[in-house]
């Protein structure tokens, strides 16, 4: 345990070895990881944690090394879990995000990770959550997480980024791609790279179009309630503006932070949609717009309140999956994993049906 | 849960292609490991702090362009400063059987050159690995 202190306390130092071991003892779910775990806990919560997902060949890595980029200009340190597959069959993996960015190899402000799914489905890792909270502990201004190429349903970015970059490319499919439930609903900021590509803008205007029906059906949105928040704050603020506490034409804080966020939906001034930025990360045309919408999203969030209620969120979401983790193993401790065998027999032999398996699992449960 | 092995594979130097690079990260993938590759053209630098951050097990450099010599000792005196005595560091490629000995006491743990097959770099992997935590 005195071990795991010193690891803790060298990890918050920005000791890059001692961060890099910690992640890998996250991954292979060593027990041991727990004591520094819970000295670093007090030290969480200062990153802005920024999902990057999209499909496979969406030019995820070219954009986070470019994002990566920016926000060192800015004078930002960065840390990125870039998260490929496992194979299902091997184990194996390889692991190549990096490829595109090796030029933040030698920045002592940069650390990138690479993580195999290692059986995980959702795009993530399971190591990701603790890992970004290593990360965070360790002083990085910014967590970006690439996910592996997504197709319609891994969603898991939303339950850990603050903001969720959603990447769409041209040529994917015709236009009922935009309007399927899933992956389309979750980003805070889209982007449609490889914008020099013939039908670019034709995906920015369908992704624009798929938001704004949602808005005008009343659908319940990620980002409907942010913008509403943020809409009433400016209200209040230029209300005690008007007051004359402020300088004569300075920004509030709100203005700031809503002066790119959001576009307003046609004919409809009140209604907003979120921003669909178009990118060629190869170039960099356009980093700097997509920056500055994670930027002002980040400010939106902390601005409303909307940070630490997202977070609450997440975490109680995070708390159920590790409980029912915890139940499983739990039941499949000493010898359990035996009687589970004997429960499925005993179902497919028609002796008990579905539920009186599980119901004399949970009595197992009560008892221990 | 099982430990993983986890290996680097790098070109470092001028090369222009990466072929057999691309071949062994195969072989080590298809063998169970976690294979960070890093591309073409990196130096000494760049390997080293990739190897730190992604906490691996294993660097395997590959090179054709003869500057083995020079480089592969680069990375281990890299690796020494930065006090990583616990990877395992391999090298392939190019490499004429007189440099062989002069490489190992510069610390490259095995050297295999073109022929050799991916079964037996696995196996070297495996039974040479200094760390198992």
């Amino acid at each position: 345990m005195e071990e795991s202190a010193a690891s803790s306390d060298l990890v918050r130092s920005g000791d890059i070895r001692a961060t890099a071991r910690l992640i890998s003892m996250v991954e292979r779910e060593d027990p041991s990881r727990l004591a520094a775990l819970k000295a670093l806990h007090a030290y969480v919560g200062n990153a802005h944690v920024v999902g990057i997902t999209g499909p496979p060949g969406a030019g995820k890595s070219t954009l986070t090394d470019k994002i990566v980029s920016r926000l060192r200009e800015q004078g930002r340190r960065v840390a990125v879990l870039a998260v490929d597959p496992s194979s299902p069959f091997t184990g194996g993996a390889i692991l190549g995000d990096r490829i595109r960015m090796q030029r933040h190899a030698t920045d002592d402000g940069v650390f990138i990770r690479s993580l195999a799914t290692r059986g995980h489905l959702g795009g993530l890792s399971r190591a990701v959550s603790e890992a970004s909270r290593v990360l965070d502990a360790a002083g990085y201004d910014f967590v970006i997480i690439e996910t592996v190429g997504v197709g319609q349903s891994e969603v898991d970015i939303v339950r850990i980024a603050d903001t969720v970059v959603l990447v769409s490319v041209p040529g994917l499919g015709d236009d009922i791609q935009a309007i399927k439930a899933g992956v389309m609903e979750i980003g805070d900021v889209f982007c449609v790279n490889k914008a020099d590509k013939d039908g670019a803008e034709r995906v920015v205007r369908e992704i624009r179009s798929m938001l704004e029906t949602a808005v005008l059906n009343g659908a319940t949105t990620r980002f409907t309630p942010l913008y509403e928040a943020r809409a009433a704050l400016t209200r209040l603020d230029g209300g005690r503006a008007s007051g004359g506490d402020r300088a004569p034409g300075a920004p509030s804080a709100a203005e700031g932070a809503a002066h790119h966020l959001a576009a307003a939906v046609p004919g409809h001034p009140n209604l907003e949609i979120p921003p669909v930025v178009a990118t060629v990360a190869e170039s960099g045309q356009g980093i700097h717009d997509l920056v500055d919408e994670i930027l002002s999203h980040e400010a939106s969030l902390v601005a409303t309140g909307f940070l630490r209620s997202r977070r609450e969120e997440n975490l109680a979401w995070e708390l159920g999956r590790g409980a029912a983790e915890r139940v499983l193993s739990a039941l499949e401790h000493d010898g359990r994993k035996e009687s589970m065998s004997d429960l499925a027999r005993a179902v497919l032999d028609k002796k008990i049906d579905y539920y009186d398996a599980l119901e004399t699992l949970e009595r197992a449960l009560t008892r221990s | 849960m099982e430990r993983k092995i986890r290996v680097l594979v790098a070109k470092p130097g001028l090369d222009g292609h990466d072929r057999g690079a691309k071949v062994i990260a195969r072989a080590l993938r298809d063998a169970g490991m976690e294979v960070i590759y890093t591309g073409l053209r990196q130096t000494p630098e760049q390997i080293v702090s990739a190897a730190v951050q992604e906490d691996v097990d294993v660097v395997a450099m590959s090179i054709l362009s003869g500057a083995h010599n020079h480089l592969f000792p680069r990375v281990m005196d890299l690796l020494r400063e930065k006090g990583v005595d616990d990877v395992l560091v391999i090298g392939g490629g190019v490499i004429p059987d007189d440099d062989i000995p002069g490489l190992k006491a510069a610390g490259i743990a095995g050297v295999f050159t073109p022929g050799t097959p991916t079964t037996e770099t696995i196996e070297f992997i495996k039974n040479n690995l200094k760390r198992g935590d």
